[in-house]
């Protein structure tokens, strides 16, 4: 029989997922002996004319990895879409618009505006040169991909069988997973999570729990955390509770809390609203201004919150219209 | 038993009797004066001496202290007697010639003048006869040992410790009832900062509180009552012949288990002091609705009898309505009753006195069966109607006798004119509020109030006897101003209600409750001290937390809490709730 | 024709929604714009439901609850002062005006106030005039929807 066909992508991403790829260590073999690598630009050299060429569905899976950041992005997603049975959302950037969504805290034109004019570190003369998608040389027309003003996860362009999440998906897990799938068993319905748990992150966490009273929220640099005791408890903004665990609860074991990026547990359709609900439920104050004392103690609420999935939460993006 | 001879007469009476208890029994008289029941006897005024005879010798004795013996008799008027008797009354009466007890008594022994004159003459008609029957009823019976003798001999007096008003006195007043000549004289200040409720009249310490009490035996005020205070007294105790009077009794807590609860917990009175521009508090002769009530009631302090605190009949008489009802500053509800029993007041004041009455009213509400029939009568038994808020009370004289009155300023707004009407009595109509500790009592039964304080019905015009507590029920004025025949039907059909859910003996519960998936609990804690009702416990050995279901009452703040959405219900689900979003926001 | 916001309230059972039922009742008149959502208590009400509200195109959003102190379950409602202004913060961050989010407390004897809370936010949205916003126009375009959790 002939080996599965494998493709994987990198879209925009950090290359955290390829690298966590490599993380499963020696089994890497394993996995380039049980499957056919078909495609796999970061670590082979193919060309993207290689893959237009393939059959339709003919890539048995492919783990795209990274958000849709630009026309590049949409138009492989796209491709590899046609040419892949299974498709799978590879970590947050992928599932849900990870670190490259909290782009959409801003615009397009700001972020150039920015980087090629008014950063400190850039001296523009006659008014900052902005990157074109068409630029007449010498040689000919070079096309470059456009950036769109907004980024997206993978399945806001195309149909995703799957989705494996973290920043990046702990090694144990997509071997979990590849090992899952070269059993033979017959594979999850379609809209699964891999490679992840039920509950949240709390779960696997092992520091004590107890019953929740905050009066004080600290940055985890402003307090010395107490070792064993959950770190919500403590006041440091812990996402574990809204967090699909599968990690290990790594951040937690490291003292560090947790940020979200397993995304959102089952059943939660936003995870910064129930967070928010959540951390609010346990607040100890009932005077509005007292209140409004520890909420201004969260500085960045998107940013604390939807660290990792502002992009497929359910307002998606910030506008920046809206007159006040 | 012992039989003994009094004079001509024989008595039995058990041993240790005091001889003139026995005598008393006998029917034959012996003067005293420092005898009484109350406490033991104290001999000093020596006017109660017999001549005890045993065999051949004879004695002379007190027989207010002497015990009786088989075998003894006794003669109280043998020509010894009298003559001791006599020699004694004279020198009372001449030391107290003015004092009454001391006069009559000589009259009664045939003493018209004492044969020599006392240098310690007291002239006083008040003067301490030494009886120390204050000092004994303080020490035997009251044991607050108050009062004492200092010095000696002719010196003796009675005085409070160091002369100065006694921390021990508990202002009983036994001293002063005792006192046979009215030396000892009570001084009523505002006492250690207690006021009687109304201060219409004093009471006692045991009392039946209402003539209306169910059941209606007396209950000790133990604030006022000597016993506690002292340990002594026990008067009400001595005097109740079925013994049913019981020191020891103590408050007790019972838990009693029921289903439906009917709160008809009542209402407060508005205190007038908050209106100082009627005086209330300040000017004699201004009363509360209430204190009117019981002014003119038969059993009330002056049996029903319309006056004064100087006792005299009053000439005019106010009664103003609205005091705190239909105001901004304090509440804007009618308190629905005060219009009806304001011309009760009126029609009572007119039949008993000849005083002149006037109503101030804002509008008169007489909305009842009979009630606007009852008003015309009123009308025409010549009550003056002034439609108008009165704005303040002054002092003021008539000018005939110079007189102290109040005066009330007011603005008639029939004719358009501002007036001053001299009462001697007014009556303030005080607005019907919601208890004070409505808010505890709210919060015990999970009821709500409406923003003028009163328990909130269900539904205003649908259920307005239940709350949206299940079994929970509200009557009277508990839940709103009402006049008794409103009270009583409202309190008929919540029994009614009541009834049906026992006779029919189950009760259906909303079924929402809240659920944790325990597939998706991750233990987190979150939902752990949020349930108001103690719900929501964590399992140690399973480290997830668990809903009971029977504590639950389906409010779903720990579902919207649960940042994992393991926590779920039946009923109000997200997904109900996010599918009613989209379809009413398509 | 002129903009009519879509307004979306949610009510708690015992006070607020018992409080429009009083204004109904007593015919008292209130805009048409709000449509109600019932929960048992405004401490069910999950800013996910608001959020979803605004996704789904709600010009604005109420949540109505009995005053602090009479809620039903006792204390549902002081987990929704919380939640409420937090909720505004983030939605600020959004680009929302948070003046598009109210929390009122209307009991429910006061059916006048239920209808001068709709009266008066509903003019507030008119003045404010429609929320657009990019979600909007990204759900739109391809009919794309994300797929998984509880977006189906
Ligand atoms: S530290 Fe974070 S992950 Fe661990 S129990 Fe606390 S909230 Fe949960
Ligand atoms: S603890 Fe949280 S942030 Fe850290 S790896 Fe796990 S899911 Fe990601
Ligand atoms: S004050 Fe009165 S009671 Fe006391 S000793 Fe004098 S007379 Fe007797
Ligand atoms: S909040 Fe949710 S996940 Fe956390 S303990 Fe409670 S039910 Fe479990
Ligand atoms: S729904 Fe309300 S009453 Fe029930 S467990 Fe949760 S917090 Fe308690
Ligand atoms: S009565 Fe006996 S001594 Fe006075
Ligand atoms: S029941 Fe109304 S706010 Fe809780």
């Amino acid at each position: 029989m002939a080996k599965p066909r494998l493709a994987l992508y990198w879209a925009a991403s950090c290359g955290g997922c390829e690298i966590a790829v490599l993380d499963v260590q020696e089994k890497i073999l394993d996995i380039a002996n049980a499957f056919d690598i078909v495609f796999w630009p970061v670590a082979m050299d193919f060309k993207y004319d290689d893959v237009r060429r393939m059959d339709d569905k003919s890539i048995d899976i492919c783990l795209f990895n990274g958000a849709i950041r630009n026309s590049e992005n949409n138009e492989i997603a796209e491709l590899l879409r046609k040419k892949s049975k299974v498709l799978v959302a590879f970590g947050s950037c992928s599932m849900e618009g990870g670190i490259p969504g909290l782009a959409n805290l801003t615009t397009k034109d700001d972020i150039l505006k920015f980087v090629y004019k008014d950063s400190p570190s850039t001296v523009s003369t006659n008014g900052g040169t902005y990157p074109q998608t068409h630029t007449k040389m010498p040689e000919g027309e070079i096309e470059i991909p456009e950036m769109w003003d907004t980024v997206k996860s993978l399945d806001q362009v195309v149909d995703v069988e799957y989705y494996i999440p973290g920043c990046p998906p702990q090694p144990e897990q997509i071997w979990n997973v590849v090992s899952y799938i070269l059993s033979g068993q017959p594979l999850p319905p379609s809209g699964a999570i891999l490679g992840a748990g039920e509950k949240s992150c709390c779960d696997e966490c092992t520091r004590t729990k107890s019953e929740k009273k905050l009066k004080q929220f600290y940055r985890p640099f402003e307090i010395q955390a107490k070792p064993d005791e959950c770190l919500l408890e403590q006041g440091i903004v812990c996402m574990g509770p809204a967090t699909r665990d599968g990690c290990g609860a790594l951040c937690p074991k490291a003292g560090m809390p947790c940020r979200g990026c397993y995304g959102p547990p089952p059943n939660v359709s936003d995870q910064g609203a129930k967070m928010i609900s959540a951390l609010s439920s346990v607040i100890d104050a009932h005077e509005a201004d007292e209140i409004d004392r520890i909420l201004n103690q969260i500085a960045d609420p998107i940013g604390t919150f939807y660290r990792f999935s502002l992009a497929h939460s359910l307002l998606r993006r910030v506008d920046k219209h809206e007159t006040h | 038993m012992v039989t003994i001879k009094i004079d001509n007469h024989e008595v039995q009476v058990p041993e240790d009797t005091p001889i003139l208890k026995a005598a008393e029994k006998a029917g034959v008289w012996i003067p005293t004066l420092c005898y009484s029941d109350l406490v033991e006897p104290y001999g000093v005024c020596r006017l109660c001496i017999v001549e005890v005879v045993r065999g051949k010798r004879s004695r002379v004795v007190t027989s207010c202290n002497y015990p009786v013996r088989e075998g003894i008799s006794v003669l109280t008027n043998s020509p010894k007697i009298q003559w001791l008797r006599k020699s004694i009354m004279e020198l009372m009466l001449s030391r107290w010639p003015n004092v009454k007890v001391v006069k009559d008594l000589a009259k009664q022994l045939g003493v018209e003048k004492p044969s020599f004159i006392s240098l310690e003459r007291d002239e006083a008609e008040d003067a301490c006869v030494l009886c120390g029957k204050c000092v004994q009823v303080c020490k035997d019976l009251v044991k607050a040992e108050a009062l004492g003798f200092a010095h000696r001999g002719i010196k003796r007096e009675v005085v409070l410790p160091f002369g100065v008003n006694s921390e021990r006195c508990v202002v009983c007043g036994a001293c002063v009832k005792e006192c046979p000549t009215g030396h000892v004289k009570m001084v009523i200040e505002d006492y250690r900062g207690k006021k009687p409720e109304f201060t219409l009249g004093p009471k006692t310490a045991i009392y039946v509180p209402s003539l209306q009490a169910v059941p209606r035996v007396p209950v000790i005020d133990t604030e006022s009552c000597i016993h506690f205070e002292t340990g002594g007294c026990e008067t009400c105790a001595k005097v109740c012949e079925p013994n049913a009077i019981n020191y020891d009794m103590k408050d007790e807590v019972q838990e009693i288990e029921v289903g439906q609860i009917l709160v008809a917990t009542g209402y407060d009175v508005f205190d007038a002091t908050h209106m100082a521009q009627y005086g209330y508090g300040r000017l004699d002769n201004v009363y509360s609705s209430l204190e009117f009530e019981m002014l003119l009631n038969s059993t009330g302090p002056t049996g029903g009898k319309v006056q004064m605190k100087n006792g005299k009949e009053p000439r005019s008489v106010g009664i103003i309505h609205c005091i705190g009802s239909r105001d901004a500053n304090h509440h804007p509800y009618c308190s629905r009753v005060c219009c009806m029993y304001a011309l009760k007041f009126a029609h009572l004041v007119h039949d008993r006195t000849k005083a002149a009455i006037y109503q101030f009213y804002i509008d008169m509400r007489a909305f009842g069966k009979g009630y606007e029939e009852f008003y015309s009568r009123l009308l025409d038994e010549g009550i003056t109607m002034i439609r108008g808020k009165a704005a303040e009370v002054a002092e003021g004289y008539w000018t005939d006798n110079n007189e102290r009155t109040l005066l009330i300023r007011c603005e008639d707004t029939l004719i358009g004119k501002f007036r001053e009407i001299p009462v001697d009595m007014l009556v303030l109509c005080n607005a019907i509020e919601a208890r004070h500790d409505s808010d505890q009592v709210r919060k015990l039964f999970s009821i709500s109030k409406s923003p003028d304080g009163f328990f909130l019905e269900r539904h205003p015009k649908l259920d307005p006897t239940s709350t949206t507590t299940d079994g929970v029920y509200i009557a009277g004025c508990a839940q709103g101003p009402k006049d008794i025949p409103d009270t009583v039907a409202q309190a008929g059909s919540a029994a009614a209600r009541i009834l049906s859910l026992i006779s029919k003996g189950e009760v259906e519960i909303d079924p929402v409750r809240a659920m944790v998936q325990e597939e998706f609990c991750s233990g987190c804690r979150i939902c752990n001290n949020l349930c108001p009702y103690g719900a929501i416990e964590y399992l140690e050995e399973k480290k997830i937390s668990h809903v009971n279901e029977a504590l639950c009452k389906g409010c779903g703040t720990c579902v919207a809490a649960c940042p994992s959405s393991a926590m779920t219900g039946y009923g109000f689900t997200d997904a109900q709730i996010l599918a009613e979003l989209d379809g009413i926001l398509i | 024709m002129a903009f009519e916001p879509k307004i979306v309230g949610f009510l708690c059972n015992w006070c607020s929604y018992t409080g429009a039922d009083l204004a109904g009742v007593s015919r008292i008149k209130s805009a048409p714009n709000m449509r109600i959502i019932r929960t048992m208590c405004s401490g069910r009400v999950d800013p996910a439901f608001i959020l979803k509200a605004f996704q789904l195109g709600a010009d604005g959003v109420v949540v109505m609850g009995c005053h602090l102190g009479d809620c039903h379950y006792q204390e549902g409602n002081y987990k929704t002062i919380r939640r409420i202004p937090f909720l505004k913060k983030l939605i600020e961050q959004f680009g929302i005006d948070p003046r598009r989010l109210r929390l009122e407390w209307v009991s429910a004897s006061e059916g006048d106030r239920f209808a001068e809370v709709v009266n008066e936010f509903t003019q507030e949205m008119r003045t404010l005039g429609p929320l657009k916003l990019p979600v909007h126009e990204l759900m739109g375009k391809n009919g794309e929807r994300a797929k998984h959790a509880v977006h189906e």
